[in-house]
């Protein structure tokens, strides 16, 4: 039987792997992949708090997911759009490349 | 006398007039030429006018009367708790005289400056200045107050001041004008002290005031048998102290040293002050405060006052006329002569004759002014010289001016029957003999009048006679350097003025005493009996001997030797060290010298001594010491405030530097910093839970 620490565990997995991608990767693209990747696992456990929850009849966390997803849709958009300019203005997709903000 | 009052509505006028133009003409600039001229001979005719007017209106209100005229307007001028001090005007026959003569010869100097200041590119301020003096003077003649009066007596100072320091770029000019400024600030003193201790014992300086003022019978009572100090009556006291300040102005004895030096100004200045506003401002004084000089507790006594008037008149008279025979400048004669001539007016005083005293004035004003245009003729046309031993024979050159300078010399004299000095002069002696006190005054007063007639003998024998000598020391240039005839501008007011000291001796003789009457109340009738009566008679005959013989030394002495700047004078070759002491005015300047001024020279060193050593290391204790202070608050300052503030800043500076090193820009460092924090909150949370 799947318990609810079954998919906890998987989904912590899920976002410390996404985590991990944003803090190692140089390339922007990997790391806004990383970042779809720990959404999906705030997804996971939209889902999985719903199925083994007081009321799994009702849609509420499938209803929050779809939403959550709508909304990363938007995000991965806006995202991307940013890449494409930081790439015209700095010719590179590299975060070494482009750390103006330095103290 | 109501329907006489309307003129006083316009006596304040009469000083306010010249102030007016003076004033407009300090404002203006000194290119207005025509403007300063038109201002103030159009001030001074309008203020002669009215004095004119204001003269008649007492004539015609006194009409023969027993009663002295006497119009007094009085107006509060400020108050202070419940008593105020009340300044007024008055209008009596006084100086009704006195504003038309001092009118009338302003006007006449004015004229004659016109000319004579042409070519002095300080032109508009010599008139506002001219203007000033008038001002002040009239003012003076018409206050009712001795504040007033004194206020005015002081304007009269300033304006002798600024006038005799004219040339001020001459050092001596500027000298002369301090000295006379002292000197009479000295008499000063005296009236001033005098004028509050009158205000003290009687509360109102008014003269006259219905009853209540300082000349009226209740105060002079009660100042005369008051007594102060050394049982002094206090009428006294307070009058001595102002008869101080008519010594100042008026150039008696012991201050009369700023008189010949206020020849340095330009002569217009020395005709109006010797004649007509300066020195007649004391004279004017003890005349206008007569009552109180006069005051006694008793009826038959004489007033000590009075007596110490006569006796430095009479000593002035004298001294100042032997000064006078052995001075060279021309002008400096002549300021003697007024020291001189002063002295007789204050005689005249002291022995009780004002209107004596009053014609003398008015009839000096008129010859005084009159030589001393004189001498502003002769000097403008000498080409500035002022030594009489470089001048002779000017008969020849200038007719006008030698013609009208000899009816002044003959009218200071006292030559016989046509001059008004002679019947002036004749009034004072007549006075003066029957003084109940002392001879010695009529005495002194002879043998002025005999050294009057030789000094200006002299003078005219020098000046005008013999050959001209300044040709002999330039001979090759002597024909542009010939004298010259001074301009009608200035001949004409002298004529007028000759025409005045002749004709004006004819109101005043002991046949027709109008003067007299005029000033003192009664009616004058017409008797030529009283010219032959026996003490008339005799002392008419006496100073005409003496005129005669004065007239007839110098001459002797003058006219038959040859003179100049090489020879000795005549009366030096024949005694030696009376001469040279005369000539240095009896050392009286040396002797204020040696005294009052070494006096002050070591106060003013002992000053100066404390000063420099005493106060001054003082304040260099006081400030070293603050300078010490200040450096220890500075050390303090730099070693401990300024050391802990610098390292707090360079601790946060490096400190700042430090942490900022954590600011990689670098997005994902960020992020690692986040995602630590997470993993700390969730060791956080889960430590919670087991707690």
């Amino acid at each position: 039987m799947l318990t609810l620490e079954f998919f906890l565990i998987i989904s912590a997995a899920l976002f410390s792997l996404g985590f991990a991608a944003v803090l190692t990767r140089r390339n922007v693209i990997m790391i806004l992949i990383g970042i779809e990747l720990m959404l999906s696992s705030a997804n996971l456990n939209f889902i999985a708090f719903w199925r083994f929850g007081p009321d799994p009849d009702a849609l509420t966390g499938v209803l929050f997911v779809l939403f959550s997803i709508a909304v990363a849709a938007a995000e991965a958009a806006v995202g991307l759009a940013l890449i494409i300019l930081i790439y015209r203005h700095f010719k590179s997709t590299n975060t070494f490349n482009f750390s103006l903000l330095n103290g | 006398m109501a329907d006489h009052f309307w003129i006083s509505h316009f006596l304040w006028l009469v000083p306010v007039v010249p102030l007016l133009a003076a004033g407009m003409l300090s404002v203006s600039g000194n290119s207005r030429r025509n403007r300063a001229v038109i201002l103030t001979l159009g001030a001074q005719i309008l203020s002669f006018i009215l004095a004119s007017l204001l003269f008649i209106t007492v004539i015609r209100a006194q009409g023969g009367t027993e009663e002295v005229v006497r119009l007094a307007v009085n107006f509060t001028w400020f108050e202070f708790g419940d008593t105020a001090l009340r300044l007024g005007l008055l209008l009596d026959p006084l100086n009704a005289a006195m504003l038309v003569m001092v009118t009338f010869i302003g006007l006449l100097i004015c004229i004659f400056s016109v000319g004579y200041m042409s070519r002095d590119p300080n032109f508009t301020r010599f008139f506002a200045f001219l203007s000033l003096f008038s001002a002040a003077m009239l003012g003076l003649l018409v206050s009712n107050s001795l504040l007033l009066l004194f206020i005015c007596w002081e304007l009269v100072g300033l304006a002798s001041y600024l006038l005799i320091g004219f040339w001020y770029q001459k050092p001596s000019a500027a000298a002369a004008a301090q000295k006379a400024f002292i000197t009479t600030r000295i008499g000063d003193l005296g009236f001033f002290l005098g004028m509050i201790w009158l205000y003290r014992e009687t509360g109102t300086l008014l003269f006259y005031d219905g009853g209540a003022g300082l000349l009226e019978q209740a105060a002079l009572h009660g100042l005369a048998t008051g007594t102060t100090i050394g049982g002094l009556a206090l009428s006294t006291a307070t009058a001595l102290l102002l008869f101080c300040g008519a010594m100042g102005k008026s150039g008696q004895f012991p201050l009369h040293v700023w008189l010949p030096d206020a020849m340095e100004g330009p002569t217009p200045v020395s005709a109006l002050i010797h004649a007509a506003t300066m020195v007649a401002a004391g004279v004017f004084l003890v005349a206008r405060a007569f009552p109180l000089f006069a005051a006694t507790a008793g009826p038959d006594t004489v007033a000590t006052a009075l007596i110490a008037v006569t006796w430095v008149g009479a000593f002035t008279a004298l001294f100042a006329a032997c000064i006078a025979v052995a001075q060279t400048d021309i002008k400096r004669i002549l300021a003697y002569s007024t020291v001189s001539q002063l002295g007789f007016m204050m005689i005249a005083l002291g022995v009780g004759g004002v209107a004596a005293a009053i014609f003398h004035l008015i009839a000096h004003a008129f010859f005084k002014a009159l030589l001393f245009l004189g001498a502003g003729s002769v000097i403008h046309g000498c080409h500035d010289e002022q030594d009489i031993r470089k001048m002779g024979g000017l008969r020849r050159f200038m007719p006008a001016t030698f013609a009208t300078y000899a009816i002044g010399m003959m009218a200071l004299a006292g030559f016989p029957f046509f001059f008004s000095g002679f019947w002036s002069k004749e009034e004072i002696l007549h006075l003066a003999q029957g003084w109940p006190a002392s001879p010695i005054p009529f005495y002194l007063a002879l043998a002025g009048t005999f050294l009057t007639a030789f000094y200006m003998t002299r003078q005219m024998v020098y000046v005008f006679f013999g050959n001209y000598r300044a040709d002999q020391a330039s001979s090759e240039k002597a024909s542009e350097s010939r004298p010259h005839e001074s301009p009608p501008i200035m001949t004409v007011p002298l004529t007028v003025l000759a025409a005045g000291a002749v004709l004006l001796g004819l109101v005043a003789t002991p046949a027709w005493p109008w003067f007299h009457h005029f000033i003192e109340g009664g009616a004058a009738t017409l008797e030529f009996g009283k010219l032959f009566t026996a003490g008339t008679l005799g002392l008419m005959l006496l100073s005409i001997v003496l005129v005669a013989a004065g007239v007839g030394a110098a001459w002797f002495l003058y006219a038959r030797t040859s003179l100049g700047t090489a020879e000795r004078d005549p009366l030096e070759r024949k005694r030696p060290g009376l001469y040279r002491a005369l000539a240095q005015r009896l050392y009286v300047d040396e002797f204020y010298d040696a005294t009052v001024i070494r006096f002050h020279h070591a106060a003013g060193r002992a000053a100066d001594a404390l000063d420099r050593f005493v106060w001054h290391g003082l304040v260099m204790a006081v400030s070293g010491f603050s300078v010490l202070l200040s450096r220890a608050s500075q050390a303090v300052d730099r070693r401990f405030f300024n050391r802990g503030f610098d390292t707090g800043c360079e601790t946060l500076r490096t400190s700042g530097g430090r942490v900022s090193r954590w600011h990689t820009g670098n997005i994902q460092t960020y992020l690692a910093y986040i995602g630590a924090g997470l993993v700390l909150l969730i060791v956080f949370f889960a430590w919670i839970q087991q707690a």
